[in-house]
């Protein structure tokens, strides 16, 4: 589907698009915890 | 591409609203904490797109976005890291403990954070003084980036463009503070987003969509006509657009351990980061920011080097020649040249100032680092001066400006081919990895850690560093530091250990440093150099 015949390609796109959704997800779930 | 009055007219309202906010930073700037770290009181939005910007320069996106033209998406390592090390673990593990303690010790820059923690006026006035000398190498290639864009839109000589850009960055700087370049930061980041999103979408519409896109690039490789383009590249590790480099070729070896690991881990440690996590009022502020920030990382290294591969293709399509023979074998030219020829003319002028707000977002932190580390750690800590600290800081600032510019102009006589934008920032990622790395992890989870042992790791970092860079690895000869002692490129040159100058600087200073702090730390263990009293303080509420 992506495209790419190298698997560590293949790897390393998927891991980019996780690593901004864990951040984007860690984000949302720790919105208020923690204390223009 | 025409310069035209609408062209003309986005960059001028661009600038005067980075005027406008520079001069509401200098208004809200009332106090030498708001000049320092912004009063502490950012807002989590200004305080991670303000630190995403920062990090984010023209380097990322026309120097290493030209190295991906040339390596390949290999370089996404390097974007994975971006996310994973310089957001996620940055702001979670290491941001949340730096802004308690540094409020705790009231520490107002990176070096006087580490200073207080191990209470040694040494520790601040060693990394002002290199922070003085080294970061305007950083800030020259910075400079170089944003000028070079300008000189090639406008086609205006390199020397004005480089004194137009630096002028109008030093205005909002000297006036605002932090505070000012936070808001700015704030104001370009967001600029930046747009655009490089808007960018890659174009790009792979241009290709037919993301599936179509990826099979023309895996496919270029196998393409008669680019054999002869791509011989020498091949020799050297290169395996194709879609594949990593030949695993232990040069090729690889500069990807994995200069470029991904040099300036992955790097991030870490750069003091113009480092103090923005000072600047906001709770751990909550930074769990917002990681929202935001992973997003806009993602979105600009990421898109950076998707766009400077998938650049090979369309420049092919159109002109017969993959994308570093179509701009004259010069890789810093690549992006700005894909943006001339493929872009409409309206998205052009947005993306000119996208890279505007990209040199000036990272350029007014360095300056502003760079007069604290002059002003702050230097003349008033390390030295014991008295004086206006916001008066000394911006004394300091024009010191900065002037070198950096010098450095920048000097430059323009250096072979533009050796692509010097992203190796001065990899040197320096290099450096503030191996010499600070080691100190700051103990500061922040290592309550017993002796200061000899910070100090020691520290230095044998950085003197690994210095030694590796200018007279080992063949990546960095371009110094000339070592064939002006010893008539070499690099020491191991022809020897039997010329396999050395491969390996990336991080491989080999970082393991030092850590070493030597470790051993230090077993050496000293039991002769406690800094006070239980302290101590507790430092750790008050971690």
């Amino acid at each position: 589907m992506l495209g790419f015949t190298d698997g560590w390609i293949t790897l390393v796109y998927v891991l980019c698009i996780l690593s901004a959704l864990l951040c984007a997800v860690y984000g949302i779930l720790n919105w208020n915890k923690g204390t223009l | 591409m025409q310069v035209t009055f609408y062209t003309v007219a986005v960059v001028l309202v661009f600038l005067f609203v980075n005027v406008f906010l520079g001069w509401l930073g200098y208004k809200r700037t009332k106090t030498s904490q708001d000049y320092l770290v912004a009063g502490r009181g950012s807002h989590p939005v200004i305080m991670a797109l303000s630190y995403g910007s920062t990090f984010i320069s023209t380097s990322a996106i026309v120097g290493f976005g030209g190295l991906a033209a040339n390596m390949g998406l290999g370089l996404l390592w390097l974007t994975f890291l971006n996310i994973l090390v310089g957001i996620f673990i940055a702001f979670i593990f290491f941001g949340k403990r730096t802004r308690r303690m540094g409020h705790t010790l009231d520490a107002h820059t990176f070096p006087e954070f580490l200073s207080k923690r191990f209470n040694s006026p040494f520790i601040q006035g060693f990394i002002g003084i290199l922070i003085f000398v080294a970061m305007p190498l950083y800030a020259a290639s910075v400079i170089k980036g944003g000028a070079n864009f300008v000189q090639s839109y406008f086609g205006i000589p390199y020397e004005v463009s480089l004194l137009f850009f630096v002028a109008i960055v030093a205005i909002y700087v000297w006036m605002g503070g932090m505070k000012g370049v936070m808001y700015t930061d704030a104001f370009q980041g967001g600029i930046m987003f747009l655009s490089m999103v808007t960018l890659l979408i174009v790009a792979y519409s241009l290709l037919g969509g993301v599936g179509s896109a990826h099979r023309q690039l895996t496919d270029l490789f196998t393409n008669p006509a680019v054999q002869a383009d791509i011989a020498k590249s091949v020799k050297g590790g290169f395996q194709g657009w879609t594949s990593m480099p030949k695993s232990g070729s040069p090729m690889w070896w500069s990807l994995v351990s200069t470029i991904v690991m040099g300036v992955g881990i790097g991030v870490l440690t750069q003091p113009q980061l480092v103090v923005r996590y000072m600047t906001v009022k709770s751990d909550r502020e930074l769990n917002r920011a990681v929202l935001s920030g992973g997003i806009f990382i993602f979105s600009m290294t990421g898109v950076a080097f998707m766009v400077g591969a998938l650049s090979n293709v369309l420049f092919f399509n159109k002109t017969g020649k993959i994308a570093i023979v179509a701009n004259g074998g010069v890789s810093d030219l690549i992006i700005p040249g894909f943006i001339k020829m493929f872009i409409p003319e309206w998205f052009g002028a947005i993306f000119l100032i996208c890279m505007l707000a990209a040199a000036m977002s990272t350029l007014s932190s360095q300056f502003h680092t760079m007069g604290t580390a002059a002003g702050r750690d230097l003349y008033e800590k390390a030295m014991k001066r008295k004086g206006n600290t916001i008066l000394i800081t911006r004394f300091g600032i024009l010191v900065a400006i002037l070198i950096s510019t010098l450095i920048a102009w000097a430059t323009t006589g250096l072979p533009a081919a050796e692509g010097v934008i992203a190796k001065f920032t990899t040197v320096f990622f290099e450096m503030t990895s191996a010499t600070f790395l080691p100190i700051y992890i103990g500061a922040l989870y290592f309550r017993n850690m002796p200061k000899k042992a910070a100090i020691g790791g520290m230095l044998a970092g950085f003197t690994t560093w210095f030694v590796w860079v200018f007279f080992i690895h063949a990546n960095s000869s371009f110094f000339l530091l070592c064939k002006l002692f010893f008539g070499v490129d690099n020491l191991v040159a022809g020897t039997g250990a010329a396999w050395m100058s491969k390996i990336g600087t991080t491989f080999v200073a970082l393991p030092v440093s850590i070493l030597i702090t470790i051993v230090l730390s077993l050496v000293y263990r039991n002769k406690a150099d800094l006070s239980k009293e302290h101590l507790d303080k430092c750790f008050d509420g971690i």
